[in-house]
């Protein structure tokens, strides 16, 4: 056991735990959170996919040490991280692939869909205006067992387009 | 949300806030309606919280109206992603005239609940129809109550958001909740029977509410919006994987990796190493005969020492034929044939003169539910009482095997519904229930277990491999005359569940009756169904044997049924069978649309009569732009090339469902690369007529998703196995579709406003894999008959005939 410090969704805490725990089992049963969840424990599906300083990384093989010091943000800091990222006051109540995927209706069991949207959202902050290829080749890690891609693929593209008319206006 | 109440059978029903929840049109603003949750809690509190299932015949079973002028409804069909109870408030909210925000779905409980059990199309087909029914039922004693309190008589009176006025005074006007917020009742009626094949009966008496024309839906037939998807996109849906209360400790399960033939020989524990695991400091061990688990306090030491602890088993039995062996040893095996049908004669009838005739043989494989998220229950397990919480399809189902494990009294098992990931039929819901309830009873404090990806890949209840010999005659004029279906398969599922098999050690049920047997339960009768059964047996007595898909004067349908209990856990997935039947059909429909050089729409056409079937094809064909030509008639000498396919599509369910059809078809556009044998359908069009759709959107939603599971059914999955062990255990040995080879789909509703809703989660599946199947042979004009279309099998294909 050690005292790890752990910034998540801005808000640091100080843990006491196992160094090699991984990430996903500090974030559900030490912190609470509900975006990032247990899907396969081999970095495989995505289900537990959270930002680390930006990037999307796998929690459940992911050792919270070597999280430490990073900035990490899960679903449910997404569109703060999202407002202060991209300087958007005020803080909009979710980020604009969360809009898009309620505006799509994509969403069916929605367990994958933590992942899907984190690692969407990531694309959208390095690829703001993406090509249909660079979505799926981007997407093609997080797997959807509700057959939702083509509305994943839609929202993602929907999303590009509403924060690029956010921009000019 | 109060943790501590979750587990305490005396406290107020555990009420969801999400649940009521309503997203209005495409501005994403959640109202927390947090007065109707309070409502609700009142309402259970106010009927009681006893042991289900309530009485059929009383209205407080299905619904309660709140002082605030809402409702909520207590049907048993659980949420499994697919939107169901969304439908199922639509309609209770038009027959109340109530708006569908005024409306909610109490957390299914086995002690609030009805007995649903949801499960093959069956939320819309008969939880809609018990829904309108008591709705109604509700309706008119409300309606009563007011006439007395506007002094007015009831044909005076109408209804608007639960708000009664006089038509011709409607400053006289009282609301539901004014008349009746939050007391019970107290009336009986005729709730509607349904007979074996799910279809209801006629209520024979003369007293029962009127129900709606169709005409006057407002909200049925409409695109509502999923209520749930808010939570789901801001991560704060609670899914049974987030449930935990105090006190409760982690378990994991300490099973064989991969499953064994557990008819054959039950894994036997050698032995258990417990040093193996001495540097996880307070995990305890739970063993019940072979039934070994871990718990801990932290999650993580659960897991590592789920990884680490060394079990020795007796050797695994090597008596299972491997994946690549399983249709060879259909055909070595004894069978017991049963001749479904046969109508006319089918041997003169394939011996006319004149015809062409094709014959054939069609594999499909062994295949997993794969849920997204492997199982997860937690169990609470008392000296006299018990509380499981579960993602169950069936919840009573799980009451009785948790009691039965547990000596505790049936009615003292409190068992409650979370949402898990889609499950898509008997994924691990229920082996994972009964194995925290074995760890809690042996520990005595509440265990959450969650199954790793590898328990739950390995002891899935896999959807059966399919072996089919075809034969099928056409005449001159393009009309069939004959059609013969030989099928092998398992005649049911031995093994029952891995928990039960370990802790037991003994094979459950025979060779027939699954996991799921005990499902209905006492006074279920209005809605709870067996589940499992023999697969195999009766599922063919299908469209095949009912002259209203093809017609064909001679047909014929032969069981070869092979004693399932050697081999693996069975269970029904996602339209059970259909993908293999469809794919076995639809490919001889084509093969004899070819020989008769006809269009395979076209000879579709011909050999069709019954209208609704010809609907869904020509919505498919429409809109894909279909033009007439004769398949692999465009076969070129490139080396990546397209074709088109079309197949029909239904679920066929046992027993047989009776007039809850629903059509379906699809037409898949392909593209076959001839260098490496990748197959990527490139866009689905997916038509399905469901009777009355209740929500076109969520239909919509849910053929997007069947064209992607069929895409993925006909390409990539295939469950992997040895001679003792499976050894798919993950997604890289577990095969699926994923985002970059996704095809585009477009979805199309042919509503029947007129017609009863028949289910719209799983026809549109099959057809996808016929039509995949159809659209390889039209690019390369060779047909493949084994799926899935891997890349090693189109390559060995396509060289074998040389193309």
């Amino acid at each position: 056991m050690a005292e790890l410090q752990l910034q998540v969704n801005g808000k640091r805490s100080t843990l006491n735990v196992d160094p090699a725990t991984p990430l996903l089992y500090v974030l559900t049963d030490d912190l609470a959170l509900k975006g990032p969840r247990f899907g396969c424990g081999l970095g495989q599906c995505g289900c537990c996919s959270v930002l680390a300083d930006g990037l999307e990384i796998r929690s459940c093989i992911t050792p919270v040490s070597r999280v430490a010091g990073k900035s990490l943000t899960t679903l449910e800091g997404l569109p703060a991280y999202y407002a202060a990222r991209m300087k958007v006051t005020p803080a909009p109540e979710l980020h604009p692939l969360q809009q898009a995927m309620i505006a799509e209706q994509a969403v069916q069991c929605g367990y994958c869909y933590n992942g899907q949207i984190i690692k969407g959202a990531e694309l959208l902050f390095k690829t703001p205006q993406p090509t249909e290829a660079q979505i799926r080749t981007a997407m093609n890690g997080h797997i959807c067992r509700c057959g939702t891609y083509p509305r994943i693929v839609a929202a993602i593209h929907r999303a590009a387009k509403e924060m690029a008319e956010a921009n000019r206006a | 949300m109060r943790e501590s109440d979750k587990h305490d059978v005396d406290s107020a029903p555990v009420v969801d806030r999400r649940e009521f929840l309503k997203i209005s049109g495409a501005v994403v603003v959640g109202i927390g309606v947090g007065n109707i949750a309070a409502g609700q809690a009142q309402g259970g509190l106010q009927r009681g919280l006893v042991s289900g299932p309530p009485d059929p015949a009383a209205i407080d079973s299905y619904l309660a109206v709140h002082a605030n002028n809402t409702a909520s409804i207590y049907l048993g069909y659980v949420d499994l992603g697919q939107g169901g109870p969304t439908a199922l408030c639509q309609v209770a909210a038009d027959e109340l005239d109530l708006d569908f925000t005024q409306v909610s779905i109490v957390r299914n409980d086995t002690f609030m609940s009805t007995n649903g059990f949801t499960a093959a199309s069956r939320t819309a087909g008969i939880g809609g129809v018990e829904t309108r029914v008591a709705a109604a039922e509700a309706r008119r004693v409300l309606l009563g109550l007011a006439s007395e309190r506007l002094n007015a008589p009831v044909q005076e009176l109408t209804v608007a958001k639960g708000v009664v006025s006089v038509k011709i005074a409607p400053q006289r006007s009282v609301t539901y909740g004014e008349l009746l917020g939050d007391k019970p009742f107290n009336r009986k009626f005729e709730p509607v029977r349904f007979n074996q094949l799910g279809e209801a009966m006629p209520r024979t008496g003369a007293d029962i509410a009127p129900l709606k024309p169709s005409s006057e839906y407002r909200i049925v037939g409409t695109r509502v919006p999923r209520p749930d998807m808010l939570d789901k996109v801001r991560g704060t849906y609670e899914y049974m994987q987030h449930v935990r209360v105090p006190g409760m400790l982690h378990g994991r399960v300490v099973w064989p990796q991969g499953q064994v033939a557990g008819a054959v020989s039950p894994p036997k524990v050698v032995g258990i190493d417990e040093s193996s695991i001495k540097d996880i400091p307070g995990v305890r061990i739970v063993r019940r005969q072979n039934f070994v688990g871990v718990v801990a306090e932290r999650e993580w030491d659960a897991v590592r020492a789920s990884r680490q602890l060394k079990v020795t088993w007796e050797a695994f039995p090597a008596v299972l034929p491997g994946h690549e062996g399983i249709h060879d040893s259909f055909r070595q095996a004894t069978t017991r044939d049963i001749v479904v049908f046969n109508s006319g004669d089918a041997n003169a009838a394939f011996n006319q003169p004149g015809l062409r005739v094709a014959s054939a043989t069609y594999r499909g494989p062994y295949e997993a539910h794969g849920t997204m998220a492997p199982n997860c229950a937690l169990a609470d397990i008392k000296a006299d009482s018990a509380t499981v919480t579960s993602s169950s399809q069936s919840l009573f189902q799980i009451r009785d095997t948790v009691a039965q494990l547990t000596g505790v009294p049936a009615d003292k098992v409190r068992v409650q519904y979370y949402p898990g990931s889609n499950t898509y039929g008997l994924s691990c819901y229920t082996d994972v229930a009964e194995a925290a309830a074995i760890m809690s009873k042996e520990i005595g404090t509440p265990v959450r277990v969650q199954l790793s990806r590898q328990d739950e890949f390995g002891w899935d209840n896999y959807g059966p491999a399919h072996l089919a010999d075809m034969r099928g005659a056409v005449d001159a004029n393009g009309k069939l005359v004959a059609f013969e279906y030989q099928a092998w398969g398992y005649d049911g599922n031995g093994v029952g569940t891995a928990s039960r098999l370990l802790a037991l050690g003994v094979p459950q049920g025979g060779g027939r009756g699954s996991a799921g047997g005990a499902a209905a339960g006492p006074g279920g009768g209005a809605s709870g169904v067996a589940q499992g059964g023999n697969l195999v047996g009766g599922l063919y007595q299908i469209r095949i044997s009912q002259n209203d898909m093809y017609d064909v004067p001679s047909r014929r349908l032969i069981e070869h049924r092979l004693d399932g209990r050697g081999y693996l856990k069975l269970g029904p997935l996602r339209a059970p069978l259909d993908p293999p039947y469809f794919f076995a059909q639809e490919g001889m429909i084509d093969e004899l649309a070819h020989l008769a050089k006809l269009d395979p729409w076209e000879f579709r056409k011909r050999n069709i009569s019954n209208p609704r079937w010809l609907g869904v094809l020509e919505a498919a064909a429409n809109a894909a732009k279909w033009t007439p030509r004769v398949a692999a008639s465009n076969v070129s000498s490139a080396r990546v090339v397209t074709g088109r396919g079309i197949a029909v599509g239904t679920h066929h369910l046992h027993p047989n469902q009776g007039d809850r059809v629903t059509f379906a078809a699809a037409v898949v556009e392909v593209e076959v690369n001839k260098d490496n044998g990748r197959v990527i359908a490139k866009h689905v069009y997916g038509a399905m007529d469901c009777g009355l759709a209740i929500n076109p959107g969520i239909v919509e939603s849910q053929i997007v998703g069947m064209s992607v599971h069929g895409t993925s059914l006909a390409l990539k999955e295939e469950l992997q196995f040895s001679q003792t062990n499976v050894t798919s255990l993950d997604w890289n040995s577990y095969q699926t579709l994923r985002c970059g080879e996704a095809p585009d789909v477009t979805p199309i509703v042919v509503q029947r406003l007129n017609e009863k809703s028949t289910g719209a989660g799983e026809e549109v599946l099959p057809a996808v894999v016929g039509a995949i199947g159809n659209a390889f042979f039209d690019a390369t004009g060779v047909r493949l008959r084994q799926f899935p279309l891997t890349p090693r099998r189109v390559l060995a294909t396509l060289k074998s005939a040389g193309a």
